[in-house]
Order: structure tokens, then C-alpha cells, then sequence
């Protein structure tokens, strides 16, 4: 067998073996995308189910009018927030958090909630839940961004353009530290 | 009469409302009537006028797009309801109802005879048009509404309906009365003064300066002297490099050299293009009885009396500003006259007057057979 012959298998064999890294690599890019989407809509859910949740906080009657109005007043501003720019999100978002806290460590919050039966407890705990949800989502989001910068700051993909046009995905910055547990 | 007023906004912090509420109840104990104040406050009890009553620190907390310092939660309409009960109140006097603090907390705890003021004018408030189903229930209690002027009156009326009479803010004319000139002014060569935002083209600070680079070349001792927030560089480059060392831009001043400035001028120009609904700063020249020159404003004409307390002139006309400048700086006798006029026009603002007018409100909302009791804390007792 002509030497040539033998050359001209390993290049075939080591072309198919680097276009199927290629082609792997290329998959893993994209499932990580669908990551990156997924945990967006979850996070998305995430903020506009607490949203929904303070507003119903706000709406409560044993709630005194200042912190109802505070509540209510971030609430929409997180609402409009939704559609707008990325950096407008992130600042409603955050000062959503920074007003729940603050209603929140008020004094006499948790007394408040035992006033006059337990409904509005139960809508604070599910505010709560809400606000954990975001932390959590937030934080898998991110997750899924930090690892898809990685893998796209590799000089294989940079080179074959194996991320193609899908633009590359921002962290979501907020503040999302969740209000203290109530103790009454 | 006892009176509670709740200023909304921490106490230390400079801000219109809390001026109001302090020089409103200064106002009304020289009436004879006793007063007491409840706002938030950083310092001590010790270190606040004897009429004040702390309600704690305000929190910081976003509202309306910005973080503002508030007080709310249970533990400050406790307060709220204490400082009611024990105060028993013929009148309760909130100020600035619909902001998320201590004046809703009011509003929402007490029962019997309340009055408001409403001083913001933000004709498109978000947050009040948000926040307008919470609050109808605490301010549906009050008996008589106050705005300090039509525009925080229309605000008033697009977000919460109703209507409210008009009180504009007074000025405290006796802080104005007295000062000590600076050093060398007015001077031989007279001096022309001037108060206001130096980047605003409304105050109308370019007319003066194009005014006064006719002035200055006639007159060579005139000065201008010119304070306001804004950068004083720019305005330096707006005059003729021969005439710039007689204008002296100060920037902004504190409350001690904004008075002393008013007497350190032989004339106080006004030179306003319009949107000015009072002029706050003319009416304090007209305290401090500097001679006054002013654009012919329907707002100014009004408070100097079609120009018995002042020189009118046409409004953004440089010429005829310099015409009456001239007319003023060489008739002394004429500015002692139109001095002597103007502190005795600017009376009819000063915050006697002013809370003379609140008291009538008050009168207006008691119960005409005295039968009311005072201002209680009504039936929701701390929980």
C-alpha cells in the first residue's frame, strides 16, 4: 500500500474527528443558550409574580396607609419597568427589594399581619416565597450566563463563529436580597 | 387655639416644606395661639425649638424614582396616635398629605377637625395616581384643603379630585429687615444686584448683563453684583473682558450673605422673562427695602403695585432695563421712596398675614357651637 494512501486516511479521520468536536462543540454553545433563555423566563416569572404578590400586600387593609403606598408605588414602578431597557429593569427591581425591606423592618410589621385574621399573612408568606423565587431564579440565570461568556470567550468559537448572531447574554444585576423573616 | 402640625420630611434637611411648617408655626405663636410640631429629626430633643416633637428618624426608601427619607410603619403611626392624644388639638395641620409619611399617618389616625396643605406640583405624579386608591380613605377626612400655589392646587385637583383653597407661602419679612452691607458696597459708582440660577434663562440674567454693558461704559464706578447657584465662570464670559472685573458673580450664598447681599445693592433688578407665578426673591429685596427694578411680569406688577414699589420695565428689553437702572442710580430720593414702599407692599405677604389666613381656615373647619372636643386618635388603638 503507497505511503500516500495511509497519509490520506489519518487526514480524513483526523478531519471527521475535528469536525465532530466542532459540531459538539457547536451543540453545546446552543443548548447553553436554551439555558441562558430558560432561566430568563423563569427569572421574568420570578419578578412579575412578586410584583403581583407586593401589589396584593399593598392592598391590604392591615397594612397603614404610608407603607401601602410605598409598596404600591415600587410595585408599578417595576411593572412599567417591564418591557423597557435592561438597566431600568434592574433598577425598579432593586428598589422593589429595598422597599420591602424597609416596610418590612418597620416596628410592629408582624404584629400588623396577625391583625384582623390571618389573610394578610398569608399574603405576606406568599410575598416571601416570591421574593426567594427571584434570589434563586437570579442566581441560575446568572449561573447559565457566567458559564456561556466562558465558553464563548474560547478561540475555537471565536474562530468559526460558532455562536453565530445570538447576541451575548448580560448578567442581570440587582439587589435582591429578600426581606428579613418576620418574627412576631 | 392648639394647633398640631406634621411636617412629613425630616426636620434637619433644608427643603420648602420643612421652612414652611417652621416659619408657619413660628407665625402662629406670636398670634397667640400654642403649637406644636411633629416631624422626623435626626438630633436630640434638646437641640430643637421648644415646639417640636420627634417622631424618630425618617428611612431611607425609593419612591416616586428617587430615595427619599420617610417616616412609616406601625411603630411611627404609634407616635402619630400618642402625639394626637396628648397634644388634643383643637386643629390638626398636616402638610404634604399624600407623600408616604408621617401626614397620611395623621391623616389615617386621627379623628375630628384637619386641615392640608399641599405643596408639590408635579402635574404628572406616578406615584399619586398609583397610589391614589390608598390614600382616598385617609384623606377623605380631611375637612379644608390649602395649596401653596395653582400649580400644586392643579396637581391636586388631576390626582385626587376635589378642590383646595389658595395660601401661597409667606416670607419671614422681619429676617430680611436688617444687615451689614459687604465690605466696600454699594461704593461710590453705585451697584445694580442680582438673585437667582445664573443657567436658567427664565431669571433672565442675560438681559441684565446686555444691559449692562451700556451701563457699565457710562457709568464707570457701576457694579453688578450677582448671586445664584450656577457656574460663575459662564457668566464671566458673557461680559466685555474691559467691564468684568465690576461684575462680581458670587455663586450660590447661604441664608446670612443672600440677605446681606440684598442691602449691599443701591438697585435690585429683577429681570424675570415670565413663568413666575410670585417671585419669591423680589418679594424678599422688597424686605430687605431694596430699591427694586423689574421685569413688567404680570406676578411682579402685581406685588409692587403697577409700580408704586418698584421700577417696571419692559420685560426682556435690554434698552429700557438700562433706562430705568439710569433713572434710579441718579435719583436717590426716588429709591428712598420706592424703598419705603416696597417694605411696606411686601407686608400683605409677610407670614402674619399669611397665617392669619391659615387661622381663618381653621375657623372655617371647627364646628360653629364649639361642640367638637379636640383632635382624637380615633378608634384604632395601637394593635
Amino acid at each position: 500500500m503507497p505511503e500516500w494512501i495511509t497519509v490520506l486516511a489519518l487526514a480524513v479521520a483526523a478531519l471527521v474527528l475535528l469536525s465532530a468536536y466542532v459540531s459538539w462543540r457547536a451543540g453545546r454553545l446552543d443548548r447553553m443558550h436554551t439555558r441562558v433563555e430558560t432561566a430568563y423566563a423563569a427569572l421574568d416569572a420570578a419578578l412579575l409574580r412578586r410584583g403581583a404578590a407586593v401589589l396584593d400586600l399593598a392592598a391590604s387593609p392591615a397594612l397603614e396607609p404610608a407603607s401601602a403606598v410605598l409598596l404600591g408605588d415600587a410595585a408599578a414602578q417595576s411593572r412599567r419597568a417591564h418591557g423597557q431597557g435592561r438597566a431600568a429593569r434592574e433598577l425598579a427591581e432593586s428598589n422593589l427589594s429595598r422597599a420591602l425591606r424597609a416596610v418590612v423592618d418597620e416596628p410592629g410589621f408582624a404584629e400588623a399581619l396577625e391583625w384582623p385574621d390571618d389573610a394578610t399573612a398569608d399574603v405576606f408568606a406568599e410575598v416571601e416565597a416570591a421574593a426567594k423565587r427571584v434570589m434563586l431564579a437570579r442566581r441560575f440565570y446568572n449561573d447559565a450566563v457566567a458559564s456561556i461568556r466562558e465558553a464563548r470567550a474560547g478561540r475555537l468559537v471565536r474562530l468559526l463563529r460558532l455562536a453565530g448572531s445570538a447576541p451575548m447574554p448580560e448578567f442581570f444585576e440587582m439587589d435582591d436580597e429578600p426581606p428579613a423573616p418576620v418574627s412576631p | 387655639m392648639r394647633v398640631g402640625l406634621v411636617c412629613p420630611y425630616t426636620w434637619e434637611v433644608p427643603g420648602g416644606v420643612q421652612q414652611h411648617v417652621g416659619d408657619l408655626a413660628e407665625a402662629l405663636l406670636q398670634l397667640g395661639h400654642e403649637v406644636s410640631v411633629l416631624a422626623p429629626c435626626d438630633s436630640e430633643e434638646a437641640e430643637l425649638p421648644s415646639y417640636l416633637v420627634s417622631a424618630g428618624r425618617a428611612v431611607p426608601v425609593p419612591y416616586n424614582g428617587s430615595v427619599a427619607r420617610l417616616s412609616f410603619g406601625f411603630r411611627a403611626a404609634g407616635r402619630v396616635r400618642r402625639w394626637i392624644r396628648e397634644g388634643a388639638f383643637d386643629v390638626l395641620h398636616v402638610h404634604e398629605p399624600a407623600a408616604p409619611s408621617l401626614s397620611l399617618l395623621a391623616c389615617w389616625a386621627a379623628e375630628g377637625p384637619i386641615v392640608a396643605t399641599f405643596h408639590a406640583s408635579n402635574p404628572r405624579s406616578r406615584a399619586l395616581a398609583v397610589s391614589a386608591g390608598v390614600l382616598q380613605p385617609a384623606l377623605e377626612k380631611i375637612n379644608g384643603r390649602i395649596a401653596v400655589s395653582d400649580a400644586a392646587r392643579k396637581t391636586l385637583v388631576e390626582h385626587l379630585g376635589g378642590d383646595a383653597v389658595l395660601i401661597p407661602n409667606g416670607v419671614a419679612v422681619d429676617r430680611y429687615a436688617e444687615a451689614r452691607p459687604f465690605e466696600g458696597w454699594p461704593g461710590e459708582g453705585g451697584a445694580i444686584g442680582f438673585l437667582g440660577r445664573l443657567d436658567e434663562p427664565r431669571k433672565g440674567l442675560g438681559v441684565l448683563l446686555d444691559a449692562f454693558d451700556v451701563l457699565g461704559r457710562e457709568r464707570p464706578g457701576l457694579r453688578l453684583l450677582i448671586a445664584g447657584p450656577g457656574d460663575t465662570g459662564e457668566v464671566a464670559d458673557r461680559v466685555a473682558p474691559e467691564l468684568r472685573e465690576r461684575v462680581v458673580a458670587l455663586g450660590r450664598v447661604d441664608e446670612v450673605d443672600k440677605v446681606r447681599a440684598y442691602h449691599s445693592v443701591d438697585v435690585f433688578c429683577a429681570p424675570n422673562l415670565g413663568g413666575e407665578s410670585f417671585g419669591i426673591v423680589l418679594a424678599e429685596a422688597m424686605s430687605a427695602g431694596a430699591p427694586i427694578l423689574a421685569s413688567d411680569i404680570p406676578a411682579f406688577a402685581h406685588v409692587l403695585r403697577d409700580g408704586e414699589a418698584g421700577r417696571l420695565f419692559a420685560t426682556g428689553d435690554p434698552a429700557d432695563l438700562a433706562r430705568g437702572a439710569a433713572e434710579l442710580l441718579d435719583d436717590p430720593e426716588r429709591r428712598r421712596v420706592l424703598s419705603r414702599a416696597a417694605r411696606a407692599a411686601v407686608r400683605a405677604y409677610d407670614w402674619h398675614t399669611v397665617a392669619a389666613d391659615v387661622v381663618r381656615v381653621y375657623e372655617t373647619v371647627l364646628p360653629l357651637d364649639g361642640s367638637g372636643g379636640p383632635v382624637t386618635a380615633g378608634r384604632k388603638e395601637s394593635v
